[in-house]
């Protein structure tokens, strides 16, 4: 049997990001639930989020910004060889969502999945895409995070309605280049904790997310700096050399907590929660296309990705920032 | 050894100063946390956290709740330290 031959490493080559257009307010909320704006601000650093149209799907989003990456890649589609879509909000389970989104960006024939591992599943994804392009078995990946949280969302449960929002982030991930062989994507820290399982779940179709606050703040805040050291080390990055510190946004107290216990005093952290909301899969990318499109991260500088969610599923990479 | 009650106040006042950014003199044994403290249930969690880390004492959710002043921590630290 051959085995395939594959470039030196990986790289992250462009961004893409979508939000939709609707604007909700944490007084928007507060009309229709008990809660007020200084009191989300407070617990969760959440200004305004966004929230999808009713007739716009998972699919359209992730078109969105899959076609924002795949333009500022400069690559074609015909380059693209394989697209993974991180969601766990798609409107179908069958099919997928990975296969029509790349028909609907004129990639011909490319593999195309699915994958869900909730919030961490960008980095998850991010993994498997630079491993198919070391590997060979891919010449080019469009990794794409994409979710419409807010219909699986209670309106009527004040402790999830004032969190989860709508979006979808991109990346083109492709080879390293005779110029620059120097890999741009880390070796992946990652893992789960099935005995969470309980604590954010959606009991069935016919059900809205519950999550158990206390105790998520508790394992996120404990829990994952560890991790994100793990990624810091199996790149050869010490954090003191981070120039930026994506984690998954979730909650500012909670991204606040890591970064306080991470010790990298020069990394610009993400705060894409306070006008994007929890995005879950989407919100690394959509944070990472923001802050490279405004100039906040030097091209060529480490960042560090750390996802986590549901499961308990966890990813934690450091990448070169395009 | 068992930490007096006056060490664990310290201890846990140092915490609090810490997570909420009260200055330690005006945690007193009778304040509360929410009413007199200004400290929400996330910053009672990095409290415990804290206070695990420091007095070598789980304070789990379910308990957490039930503990209103800073008296009420102290004894629930002393009661598990002695227990343990």
């Amino acid at each position: 049997m051959h085995l395939t031959d594959g470039p030196a490493g990986a790289r992250v080559l462009s961004f893409g990001g979508y939000q939709p257009a609707r604007v909700v307010t944490n007084d928007d909320l507060a009309a229709s639930v008990e809660t007020t704006d200084e009191w989300i601000r407070s617990r969760t650093g959440i200004v305004s989020r966004r929230i999808a149209g009713p007739d716009e799907t998972v699919a359209d989003m992730a078109v969105a910004a899959g076609g924002k990456a795949l333009a500022g890649s400069g690559l074609s589609p015909a380059d693209i060889d394989l697209v993974i879509v991180a969601t766990c909000t798609p409107e179908t389970q069958i099919p997928n969502t990975a296969a029509p989104v790349a028909r609907r960006l004129g990639i011909t024939a490319p593999g195309a999945y699915d994958l869900n591992a909730a919030c961490a599943g960008f980095c998850y994804a991010l993994a498997n895409a630079s491993d198919a392009v070391r590997t060979g078995t891919a010449r080019n990946v469009l990794v794409i995070g994409a979710e419409k949280l807010s219909q699986w969302v209670d309106w009527r449960d004040r402790s999830t309605c004032i969190i989860f929002a709508d979006g979808a982030g991109a990346a083109v991930v492709g080879p390293v280049t005779e110029q620059d062989p120097v890999p741009g994507i880390g070796p992946v820290a990652w893992g789960s904790d099935g005995d969470m399982a309980d604590k954010i779940f959606v009991q069935d179709r016919n059900s809205f997310i519950f999550q158990e606050g206390q105790a998520v703040f508790r394992w996120a805040t404990t829990a994952l700096h560890p991790v994100a050291l793990q990624a810091c080390e199996r790149a050869g990055v010490d954090p003191s050399e981070l120039a930026a510190f994506i984690p998954h946004q979730a909650n500012l107290r909670i991204i606040e907590a890591i970064a306080r216990r991470l010790g990298a005093p020069q990394a610009k952290v993400a705060d894409d929660i306070v006008t994007a909301g929890n995005t879950s899969s989407a919100s690394i990318p959509l944070a990472l296309s923001r802050m490279t499109e405004r100039g906040e991260i030097p091209s060529g500088a480490p960042a560090l990705l750390i996802g986590f969610g549901a499961g308990i599923c966890y990813a934690a990479q450091v990448i070169k920032v395009p | 050894m068992a930490m007096t009650e006056q060490e664990i106040l310290t201890g846990l006042g140092e915490i609090i100063d810490e997570v909420a950014g009260v200055p330690a003199d005006q945690i007193t044994p009778e304040k509360t946390f929410v009413d007199d403290l200004d400290i929400d249930s996330l910053s009672m969690v990095e409290i415990a956290v804290a206070a695990q880390d420091k007095f070598g004492v789980e304070i789990p959710d379910d308990q957490l709740k039930d503990l209103k002043t800073v008296q009420d921590v102290v004894d629930y630290v002393r009661r598990s330290a002695v227990s343990a």
